[in-house]
């Protein structure tokens, strides 16, 4: 570490030219007509070392690892490997200079086989016939995938395999490319624990092997458990690198809001009401079967479990977008049957979805427009529409979300993730539901906006609403939650109160292991 | 069962289904009416089916990278027209001449489409719509402009006329051809880097880019086969009928697609291939075919453009509902 | 992702409209409608100006009134067309569906039935045609592009074979030649007035009602209009069913005016009305587009090719034209946009292109 030992803690190092640093980004700056994403970032990545990038949303990570990338070029700023100046024009540049990303888009042929994923435009070719040499091609892909850990046969198309298999072959595929740089761009979002275990045995090996892995992350245990070094940004400005022995979560937490947060969430006890949703029985073939539950006004009940447990379709199946195999539901002690979810919005549902921008939002359209749809039949005369009165709705709920924006006419795709997610809450108030079902309600929003939202849904619960909460943020759930219900693979299996509820308790029950296991908490 | 293992059957089920469709057909047919299989008729299909095959390979590889080629018909068109012209004009151009020119017209017009598409970043279907009408429209300024309305077998030089019934070992040439087309395309597709990069640019664009491919040129490439191979069907087309005006080729386009899209060939890009088109190619021939046979002659031509359009509608059909089950099988086995 | 923007540090929403801020997004997007209008006025004066050079005829009032009959008919298709093109569809059928509906008007006329009566089995058949494209597209859930292709086909085939090779006219006098029928004593033609009408009602559709605005969000994001209780597949198969019951409409007005029926009407409709809906600025993509922009690039094309016709310039020129009309009308915006972004990068600096980055 070149960190000098009398740094103080409330400042990170800045290093100075370092010439052990594979690749180095020095106060970078990037502005997209006229908006700063990127002010002054520097970014030092040694081999044999995993490097996280933390901050806000908003804070310029994803800008800076694009810079690293060679997708965008900075404004202002240098970036140095081994200590010599380099330019990354493009993406194959960066590509040249030993430098691998997988996104969280998969960049993937689905109709190809995993080899030719992995070897697409390198195809190893007779120089005469200039076939391919199809042998050679498999032979090589099979030692990557056990490098990776992949029991796969090269031929296989990429279209069967699961989310977690594929990000494993684009690890292949930067092996292949002999990366000395790994960035990862969220990389544990879609994937169960064990996988996630898996992903980090694999980067641990890579970290043996001297390759430089940076990875951008929202679980800060994920980054405590993985990373060497942690990078904080905010606000498009490097506040600095810091070994990560020497931070804490709350630390981490508060270098990036730029204040200390005591707590975050604040849950006034329940006085629940009558039932307002039951479910009983509720199945949907090869998904999810048995679930019986019920929600009560003025009660939040927490959905926990592990990516892929079945929770979203759930929701989806009672809201109406999915088909139910079997089981009941009543709302309001109504036996319905939702085929749509223009019916379920109709009897008083809501549901804000877990992926806001393709589900939650129409981006190009402004505020008043989004708030209002599902509400434009009631608010026209005639067919006809009121825009007046869209925007005096829309401008009601957006000082009561405290929503930041120009005016309601502004398109919600400028708008920041929070002020985005606020708009869909908006949205769905407005139908003025009896149940409101949230499906990851502070995923990839800030510090500040989540604790505005746990606000909300604590007057709204207060207020008498019953809400249904998904999350795979355990604080969140644990703090959030009267009763909280775990499911693992498609089934109940767990049930606890706000007072019996503990973190080794839930998760215990989410991954289905004995909860004997240990002591609480 | 397993999910990797069924996608690759559904796979194999989608170009065993149509071979499964062809076989049906022709033994409704053989049994409506014994002239189907007579070696004189099947040669009927197979001629027909050559000028088609010849075009369906183009346009195969066009929709592979995810576009689609409107203006095959007319490029035909213009082909046979003015290599028709040119050989009543000059009859002693030797016919691997004819056969390149015709090649080379077609070429140039699908540079142009493929400019279009890969520099212009127009869409597909918009560029060859537009395209459709002003080939077809060059078509009439040429005619007029040079005063040739219709070539007829007259004006055309007897060695030319003889490609249609020449042969070579035997078989005749105007086989041989689409044949020898077929495998070049089939090995190019399947067996080289270039190739491959089809599948890619049209499987996942992004993608194929990240991976440093360059697709503006595989699309230029693309189209630029589509038309010189529509070129060098129309000088086929020439040599066959022996009698071109300037509504030759008109709708072409249609059954083109139609053929490629039933072989498997995803109109969504990156998945399909020649073989598939071949089985299309025949199928549709063997419809046409049939439709003569099993019907009153003379409603026989009105009736199948419309059959063309159900069949390509079922096809289509059916290939979503493959595809749909498909995906709901999979997402029914989390892994 | 790009940046944040700033945030005002009050917190609360301003009022709409009353904010400094307000006011200039409003013109600013005022502006930028009237841009593509602006330059379609300059271009069908353009027209017009090139048309009087070519011909004496053309600069009198009676000649370019009675000039509109000859597109009225692709006017009217181009009206759907654009409501579809903006919901992210598009319908290649609408000329065959046209020919169909006259085909079947002509076949039930030479059956003996009552003329008007044969009027309601076309407008039946063009409706029912629709209804098929939508179903299959909402269903079965294939591309609108693929399927209108198909029935685009299925429909010319089935009006050929209806006809065969044959056409039929006499029909009655009450029907026939409705573009020779005037408004009271002014020179307007009667389809210029029915198409005016057309218009409107679908300005007040797209722009007024919430079926245009389901229009509008469904072309920009199917998905969450879905998760928003939208009943997208209901509107989906209704802008189908209109244009296919407008495009019947259309074949009948054709078959009035032309005073004959036959299998191949209205060849390359299809064409002029999504050219006439593309240039008129509607995005190919879907999301955006306006019925006034539509029109006026109806205009021009029709103007241009009456012009044409005048000069004695060949029909296959003007498809020609046509053709061009569409390529560029797309071409150049992108290239516009491209260059923008290009002389941008000159001075900024980046590798990548707002499409082709890899989503954030």
């Amino acid at each position: 570490m070149r960190d000098s030992p009398a740094a103080s803690h409330d400042e990170g190092h800045t290093p100075s030219l370092d010439r052990s640093a594979v690749l180095e980004l020095r106060h970078i700056r990037k502005t997209f007509a006229g908006v700063v994403a990127l002010e002054d970032a520097t970014l030092a990545l040694h081999a044999g070392h995993v490097h996280a990038l933390v901050g806000e949303n908003g804070a310029g990570k994803s800008t800076l690892i694009k810079v690293l990338a060679g997708v965008h070029t900075p404004d202002d700023g240098q970036i140095l490997q081994h200590g010599r100046l380099v330019h990354f024009n493009s993406p194959a540049q960066a590509r040249d200079a030993g430098v691998a990303v997988i996104y969280q888009e998969p960049t993937l042929f689905p109709d190809l086989s995993v080899a030719e994923n992995i070897f697409m435009g390198r195809h190893p070719v007779d120089p005469r016939t200039r076939r391919v040499r199809w042998s050679a091609l498999y032979a090589e892909v099979r030692a990557l995938l056990r490098q990776v850990g992949l029991d796969l046969d090269p031929r296989e198309r990429v279209r069967g395999l699961s989310v977690a298999d594929q990000q494993l072959v684009e690890v292949a595929k930067a092996l292949s490319l002999k990366a000395r740089v790994l960035i990862m761009d969220e990389p544990t979002a879609a994937l169960t624990p064990s996988e996630v275990e898996r992903l980090f045995d694999i980067v641990r090996r890579l970290r043996g092997q001297g390759v430089a892995v940076v990875f951008i992350g929202h679980r800060l245990d994920e980054i405590f458990v993985l990373a060497d070094e942690i990078t904080v940004l905010r606000d498009g400005v490097g506040l600095g690198v810091w070994p990560a022995a020497d931070l804490t979560a709350d630390r981490v937490i508060a270098l990036m809001v730029g204040r200390d947060l005591k707590t975050l969430y604040e849950k006034a006890p329940a006085a629940p009401g009558n039932v307002a949703l039951r479910v009983e029985n509720l199945r949907r073939e090869g998904v999810f079967a048995n679930i019986s539950f019920n929600v009560r006004s003025g009660e939040i009940v927490g959905l926990a479990g592990l990516v892929g447990a079945g929770r979203t379709e759930v929701a989806r199946a009672i809201f109406g977008i999915d088909r139910l195999d079997g089981g009941k539901v009543w709302l309001k002690e109504q036996l319905v049957a939702f085929r749509s979810a223009r019916s379920a919005v109709k009897a008083g549902l809501a549901y804000v979805p877990e992926d806001r921008q393709s589900q939650g939002l129409v981006l190009p359209l402004p505020i008043s427009q989004n708030v209002t749809l599902p509400l434009l039949r009631e608010m026209a005369r005639g067919g006809f529409l009121r825009p007046a009165r869209e925007r005096a709705l829309s401008q009601e709920y957006a000082g009561r979300l405290r929503l930041r924006a120009r005016s309601v006419r502004q398109a919600v795709r400028e708008l920041s993730g929070g002020n985005q997610q606020k708009v869909v809450l908006s949205k769905w108030l407005a139908t003025r539901p009896i149940v409101l079902i949230l499906d990851e309600p502070t995923r990839g929003i800030d510090v500040g906006a989540k604790a505005e939202v746990h606000r909300l849904m604590g007057e709204l619960a207060a207020g008498g609403l019953a809400i249904l909460m998904i999350s795979s943020d355990l604080p969140e759930i644990l703090a959030m939650s009267d009763r909280i219900l775990t499911m693992r693979e498609g089934r109940l299996v767990g049930e606890f109160d706000r007072a019996e509820a503990t973190p080794v308790r839930v998760m215990a029950a989410a991954a289905g292991q004995p909860a004997a296991m240990g002591v609480g908490a | 069962m397993d999910r990797r293992r069924l996608v690759t059957l559904v796979a194999r089920f989608r170009e065993f289904g149509i071979l499964l469709v062809l076989i049906l057909l022709v033994a409704i047919t053989s049994v409506g009416n014994s002239n189907f299989l007579t070696s004189t008729n099947l040669e009927g299909i197979a001629l027909d089916t050559a000028i088609l095959v010849i075009l369906a390979i183009g346009e195969t590889v066009v929709i592979l990278t995810r576009n689609i080629d409107l203006s095959v018909g007319a490029i035909l068109g213009f082909s046979a027209l003015f290599v028709g012209v040119v050989l009543k004009v000059h009859p002693g151009v030797p016919i691997p001449a004819a056969l390149l020119l015709g090649a080379a017209v077609g070429l140039v017009f699908g540079l142009g489409n493929g400019l279009l598409v890969a520099l212009g970043e127009v869409p597909a279907i918009i560029a060859t719509l537009g395209t459709l009408g002003i080939y077809r429209g060059l078509i009439f300024v040429y005619s007029s402009g040079s005063n040739q309305h219709e070539i007829t077998a007259s004006d055309l030089p007897n060695n030319f006329l003889a490609l249609a019934t020449q042969t070579f070992l035997g078989v005749k040439l105007f086989l041989i051809i689409p044949v020898l087309l077929l495998l070049a395309a089939g090995y190019w597709l399947g067996q080289t880097r270039s190739g491959r990069e089809v599948y890619a640019v049209g499987g996942n664009g992004a993608a194929a880019r990240l991976a440093g491919i360059k697709s503006g040129r595989t699309v230029l490439l693309a189209f630029a086969l589509s038309g010189a191979l529509a070129g060098l069907g129309g000088v086929l087309y020439l040599a066959r009928y022996a009698q071109v005006d300037t509504l030759a080729g008109s709708g072409m386009e249609l059954n083109v697609i139609a053929a490629v899209v039933i072989g498997g060939t995803s109109t969504l890009g990156g998945v399909g291939g020649v073989l598939g088109t071949l089985i299309g190619c025949v199928l549709l021939s063997v419809i046409n075919n049939s439709l003569v046979l099993l019907t009153d002659p003379g409603s026989a031509q009105f009736w199948s453009r419309a059959v063309y359009g159900l069949v390509i509608l079922g096809a289509v059909v059916a290939d979503a509902l493959i595809t749909g089950r498909l995906q709901r099988a999979l997402r029914r086995r989390r892994a | 992702m790009s940046a944040p923007p700033s945030e005002q540090a009050g917190g609360a929403v301003s009022q709409a409209g009353t904010d400094a801020a307000g006011v200039t997004r409003g013109r600013a997007f005022l502006a930028k409608l009237a841009r593509w209008e602006l330059l379609l006025v300059v271009l069908l004066i353009g027209v017009l100006v090139y048309n009087a050079r070519l011909s004496p005829y053309f600069w009198d009032s009676q000649n370019i009134l009675d000039d509109t009959s000859n597109f009225m008919e692709i006017g009217l298709l181009a009206l759907p067309m654009t409501l579809i093109i903006i919901a992210g569809h598009i319908d290649l059928s609408v000329g065959s569906t046209a020919a169909l509906a006259s085909v079947i008007f002509a076949d039930r006329f030479q059956a003996g039935w009552n003329v008007w009566l044969c009027c309601l089995a076309a407008l039946a058949v063009g409706a029912l045609a629709g209804l098929i494209n939508g179903l299959v597209t909402t269903r079965v859930k294939i591309p609108s592009l693929v399927v209108t292709l198909g029935t685009f086909a299925l429909y010319r085939g089935l009006a050929n074979g209806i006809l065969g090779n044959t056409e039929v006219s006499g029909f009655p006098d009450s029907f026939v030649g409705i573009d020779l029928r005037y408004l009271g004593n002014t020179h307007i033609p009667a389809p210029l007035i029915i198409f005016a009408v057309a218009a409107i009602l679908t300005i007040l559709l797209l722009h007024g009602t919430v079926f245009g605005r389901y229009v509008f969000a469904i072309g920009n994001n199917e998905q969450a209009c879905r998760f928003s209780g939208v009943a997208v597949d209901r509107v989906v198969v209704i802008l189908f069913t209109l244009s296919g019951l407008v495009a019947a409409f259309a074949g009948l007005i054709l078959t009035s005016r032309l005073q004959t029926s036959r299998g191949d009407l209205a060849t390359n409709f299809e064409l002029q009305a999504i050219t006439a809906a593309v240039l008129g600025g509607a995005n190919i993509f879907g999301g955006s587009g306006t019925i006034y922009g539509a029109v006026l690039a109806l205009f021009v094309i029709g103007l241009l090719q009456n012009g044409l016709t005048l000069a004695n310039i060949s029909g296959d020129i003007q498809t020609i034209a046509v053709g061009v009309l569409l390529i560029l009308s797309i071409l150049l915006p992108g290239l516009a946009r491209r260059g923008r972004a290009a002389f941008g990068r000159r001075r900024g600096g980046d590798a990548s292109r707002a499409k082709r980055s890899p989503a954030t």
